[in-house]
């Protein structure tokens, strides 16, 4: 794909994020898309091209009164939304569509209209996984961070240290879920979940959702907010598996989506001055940085643990707080977009000065799918 | 009230040898004939060559411990936290997901790279799961 013919022009959360009793899964699918429509100075009959995953495209164009030329229900997990991207800008470029409108929500904490997760006894996970007490993403995400501590030296201090900097940018965020500064000890002394993580190294379990409006470059200067244009991108699926990985020591997901988006932009990992790893667990964004080839997977954990993903550090990491701290309504993908596209607007609560160049890297499942965003503000 | 049940895996046509091995107390894995490959779950045909001919064979039940979490919560039916979810590498090559039996779930006493072998734990008349101790000697 050529880089920076398509920009996001809309970007919102739902009015409301953390815990709301108020409202269904799908209506909070409509708040977020109704913001981001005034975000982006549009009707709704604007939107020829629609995008979500969980729900279907047909449940919520019909809720919201729209009526798509082009739709994309890709649903691969949490980082679905980065697929969409990626999707909506190859059909926006196509000519497929000009104005695509993704939503994400999730009852997630409240359990309003929120479709069941089941899985079948006679799938391959309910036959070689299921049966051996996996019970929720706690007791499956983490399975790897054994073998990759073991492998590469990584330490529980430094695995702890990620959340304790995360909550530093959640400080700095009023709509954050946590606030409060912890340290490494307070990490390592929460209620256990599943060795080796304890309560602080997993997500939150929060509602809330967003949505993006994006459309052609060319039409994207007349819009009211300052462009983000989608410079590259990448994409991938591994296994539903867990313990089917290919390895612990890293995600063929990540590793196929991340140096795909790099070599589209045409950037090097110096020129990135804002990253988000999508960090449903502690032991993401060390996969992150290592899969995305920041450095080798031996140098994540002294990195993040010597305070470089900070603020005021030289790569900051999941400035919004992240899934840890921010809010993770079960798919948090749609959020780590957000907070990029707040970064390149210029306008985050803990903006980085002059950043122009922001890697937003999500995954989907237990490892199982992947994809990475590379926004800039400049074209 | 029954108490909760563990997970019963629901036999497919091209898992069904697997299924049948471990009530028979072997473990079964697929080698291709093509190729060569050894791989797991079971499918009629091999994953890196795409050929169709394959054959069933009983594996040593080898293998080491490659990876593990102790989940204390929350805790799936039919187990008592904590309990040790670990992937096993076999032998031949591949991974599979299990339960390591006849050690205790702690830390210390589960390393990763242990020996293991397999044993066999009767669900019902139907299922036996494959399951793994610290292997002996």
């Amino acid at each position: 794909m050529r880089r920076n013919q398509v920009a996001v022009v809309g970007a919102a959360e739902t009015t409301e994020l953390g815990v709301i009793p108020n409202a269904s899964q799908l209506q909070l699918h409509a708040d977020a898309a109704l913001n981001a429509i005034a975000d982006a100075g549009l009707k709704l009959s604007d939107i020829d091209g629609f995008a979500t995953a969980v729900e279907t495209p047909q449940q919520v164009c019909h809720y919201l009164g729209i009526k798509p030329t082009w739709v994309d229900g890709t649903s691969v997990g949490g980082c679905s939304f980065m697929l969409h991207v990626r999707h909506a800008a190859a059909a926006i470029e196509a000519g497929l569509c000009k104005t695509v409108l993704i939503t994400h929500a999730e009852s997630g904490k409240s359990m309003i209209g929120k479709l069941p997760r089941s899985t079948p006894a006679d799938s391959l996970n309910g036959q070689f996984e299921a049966p051996y007490g996996v019970y929720g993403p706690p007791s499956m995400f983490p399975i790897p961070v054994l073998r990759f501590m073991k492998t590469y030296g990584i330490t529980h201090e430094q695995l702890a240290s990620v959340a304790v900097v995360q909550r530093e940018w959640a400080a700095k965020n009023p709509r954050a879920m946590m606030k409060d500064p912890i340290t490494v000890a307070d990490v390592l002394n929460s209620r256990m979940i599943a060795y080796p993580f304890r309560l602080l190294q997993c997500c939150l379990v929060t509602d809330g959702g967003g949505a993006l409006i994006l459309t052609s470059a060319d039409r994207a200067k007349d819009f009211p907010r300052k462009p983000v244009y989608i410079m590259g991108t990448g994409e991938s699926v591994e296994t539903p598996m867990v313990s089917q990985m290919e390895t612990f020591n890293s995600s063929r997901a990540f590793k196929t989506a991340g140096p795909l988006a790099f070599r589209e932009a045409g950037i090097a990992h110096k020129d990135v001055d804002h990253l988000m790893i999508y960090d449903a667990f502690a032991h993401l964004p060390l996969f992150g940085l290592g899969d995305l080839g920041f450095m080798p997977y031996e140098e994540t954990g002294p990195f993040i643990a010597d305070g470089n993903t900070r603020p005021g550090g030289k790569l900051p990491l999941n400035t919004n707080g992240g899934g840890l701290s921010y809010m993770h309504s079960g798919m948090y993908g749609m959020y780590a977009l957000q907070e990029s596209v707040r970064q390149m607007r210029g306008i985050a609560p803990a903006q980085v000065p002059n950043a122009r160049i922001s890697v937003c890297h999500g995954v989907g499942g237990m490892f199982a799918a992947s994809g990475t965003i590379v926004f800039t503000n400049e074209r | 009230m029954a108490e909760p049940q563990r997970a019963r895996p629901k036999p497919t046509p091209e898992t069904q040898h697997f299924w049948d091995g471990t009530k028979a107390g072997e473990l079964r894995l697929q080698r291709c004939d093509a190729c060569a490959h050894v791989y797991f779950p079971p499918r009629p045909f091999c994953p890196s060559c795409a050929s169709r001919k394959v054959s069933i064979f009983k594996a040593s039940g080898k293998g080491f411990l490659y990876s593990y979490v102790i989940n204390h919560r929350p805790a799936a039916p039919g187990f008592t936290p904590p309990y040790a979810i670990a992937v096993v590498e076999l032998a031949e090559g591949p991974r599979m997901m299990s339960n390591i039996i006849d050690c205790p779930q702690t830390p210390e006493a589960l390393e990763l790279d242990m020996k293991l072998e397999v044993a066999f734990e009767v669900l019902d008349d139907k299922i036996t799961l494959p399951v793994f101790r610290p292997a002996k000697g």
